[in-house]
């Protein structure tokens, strides 16, 4: 308690980044928040909110939430066989620093070039899919063209989920404490039990947070799927750009303020998910 | 993040070399593939067939000084927005982590929810607060593009954050500074001369993460109406497709190269401060886990 009373002089120290941190995060946040309750007159309305049960609306916020799910298993699964093939590897050799810094480079680095890259690979007149085409005989457009669509974002949002997945989850899998395994094996048993019965437990809660954050991750992505498709809005931060930058409709901004809403509903329940599993994954990393 | 530091080392049970082999050999290929697609597409010849490097060539011969000089212009704007990025990060944040560590360990656990936070903000989220916010900065300051740093370094915040307080806890920053404040310091030479370079590697790993963070950043800049590097890239794609992935690549390159950099500069200090860890752990053991857990 007497440290209470030693605070004010320091404290001065703390104003300019809780000042700044209020300027641009929480005001934003509010007046996102916010504007989804006000109406075109500027008064008060639950209209707005409203629109969020409009069909459109809602069939967007399935769509991210399909393709954020979708893509968040996929990358989690993937990532954490990376993560294991990577267990023996020295922490500090060439593979490991080479694997973390391209993991880095490509879960942040996406957006706008994962889109190039795609549409070179899996374009029209894609690498792969001339050569599938060519010489397999496979045309993977024979339905139509579905890289500009919806299903056309699986395979980039994979692309920055399995590195995400590897930088978030190789600390999990590296804080096993090699004790346990000893431990295991002077009890007599076998690899098989160590994993099952030991490692899998232990691991559950860290795997489980990483995917819930996969998942917050593509939920919240924006700039592949704005450099992919030009047309149409069928995921949520689409449905967002339209609603901002709409010269036509007067007042969507609003509903740009309801769709935020909703997007940080679904947030909120997520990173409330992933702040308890990972309390429960701090007890075995002490 | 302390305690895998500590732990790591031989870790049984690690699959055999034939197995690491194979799932990183599948998952390297898969993930290969885009690249060298973006590789190949920028060798295609157009309708004659075959390949060869002429728009490699154009492009340095002099290209970025032409039509294609506004992505120069772009990429100086992600730059300066970069280096304003990290002077907020210098200024703002290190200070501030440093004076809640030693001063206030009681507000460790807000100012972690605070830095944090972002992560479950999206940016397109952001953007619509930010939007009103930033027409009241272009009334007092200007438009300039620089603005947007103050909306980047909330964005770079929870990277930032982890780099630094991965590196703060494992330097008994408080220690350091009661001796050189005993030794006759001010504050000042505290903060600049003893725990800015015991901080060296957390920082420079922050700021690192900062500029591959801002030179990636495109839906700010893109609903804001700004031109930084990508969304000068979405604009070259529109008419020359090839030019746009040129960049791109050059692009991913440099982010690698850059992130290499840190994990070599890291490298050589890490064992050193595994070393510190270990040999001042009792001392640290006693006023970590008050300010840790309320």
């Amino acid at each position: 308690m007497s440290s209470r009373f030693r605070v004010p002089a320091a404290a001065f120290g703390l104003l300019p980044f809780a000042v700044y941190v209020l300027l641009f995060l929480g005001l934003p946040t509010l007046i996102a928040v916010g504007t989804g309750f006000v109406g075109n007159d500027g008064a008060f309305t639950l209209d707005t909110v409203a629109a969020l049960t409009d069909p459109v609306v809602l069939a967007a916020f399935g769509s991210s939430i399909g393709l954020s799910a979708l893509t968040a298993v996929i990358g989690a699964i993937v990532g954490a066989l990376v993560c294991y093939a990577l267990l023996g590897a020295p922490p500090e050799g060439p593979l490991r620093s080479t694997i973390d810094s391209l993991s880095s480079v490509l879960a942040q680095f996406g957006g706008v070039m994962l889109a190039f890259a795609f549409i070179a690979t899996i374009g029209i007149q894609g690498m792969v899919t001339v050569l599938l085409r060519d010489t397999f005989g496979v045309d993977i457009y024979a339905d139509g063209v579905w890289l500009y669509e919806l299903p056309g974002l699986v395979l980039p949002y994979v692309y920055f989920q399995v590195p995400l997945m590897v930088i978030t989850f190789m600390p999990a899998l590296v804080s096993l404490k090699t004790t346990w395994a000893e431990a295991n094996a002077t009890l007599g048993g076998s690899s098989r039990s160590y994993w099952l019965r030991i490692a899998l437990p232990v691991l559950a809660p860290s795997f489980l947070g990483s995917l819930l954050l996969l998942f917050a991750n593509a939920f919240s992505s924006y700039a592949t799927a704005a450099a992919l498709t030009s047309q149409g809005s069928q995921i949520v931060p689409l449905q967002i750009r339209s609603a901002l930058t709409s010269e036509t409709m007067l007042g969507r901004e609003n509903l740009a303020g309801a769709l935020a809403l909703g997007m940080i509903l679904v947030m909120t329940v997520v990173m409330a998910g992933y702040s308890l599993l990972q309390s429960r994954a701090a007890r075995w990393q002490r | 993040m302390s305690g895998g530091l500590r732990s790591t080392g031989v870790v049984a049970h690690a699959p055999s070399r034939l197995v690491r082999g194979l799932i990183l050999g599948v998952v390297g290929l898969v993930f290969v593939v885009p690249v060298l697609a973006m590789v190949e597409f920028t060798l295609r010849r157009g309708l004659v067939g075959g390949y060869d490097l002429h728009r490699w060539t154009e492009l340095f011969q002099g290209g970025l000084t032409g039509e294609y000089k506004p992505v120069l212009v772009a990429l100086g704007n992600s730059v300066g927005l970069a280096l304003g990025t990290v002077a907020i990060m210098l200024l703002l944040l290190v200070p501030t982590m440093l004076l809640v560590h030693i001063r206030f360990p009681r507000l460790r656990r807000t100012l972690e929810i605070i830095c944090i936070l972002p992560i479950s903000i999206p940016a397109i989220v952001l953007v619509v607060g930010l939007a009103p916010v930033f027409s009241v900065v272009a009334r007092l300051v200007g438009s300039g593009v620089w603005t947007l740093a103050l909306a980047y370094g909330i964005t770079v915040l929870p990277f930032a954050y982890r780099a630094i307080q991965a590196n703060l806890d494992g330097v008994d920053v408080r220690t350091l500074s009661e001796a050189a404040r005993t030794l006759g310091a001010g504050w000042g030479s505290v903060l600049l001369r003893v725990l800015v370079p015991n901080l060296r590697r957390g920082i420079l790993a922050g700021a690192f993460i900062a500029v591959a963070v801002v030179l990636g950043e495109f839906t700010i800049a893109s609903l804001l109406n700004r031109v930084n590097l990508q969304t000068a890239l979405v604009v070259v794609s529109k008419d020359d497709p090839y030019t746009a992935v040129i960049l791109s690549l050059i692009a991913l390159l440099v982010a690698f190269a850059l992130l290499m950099a840190i994990g070599r500069l890291g490298a050589p200090r890490r064992t050193r401060t595994r070393r510190a860890v270990t040999a001042s752990s009792p001392q640290t053991a006693t006023p970590n886990p008050t300010g840790d857990r309320p």
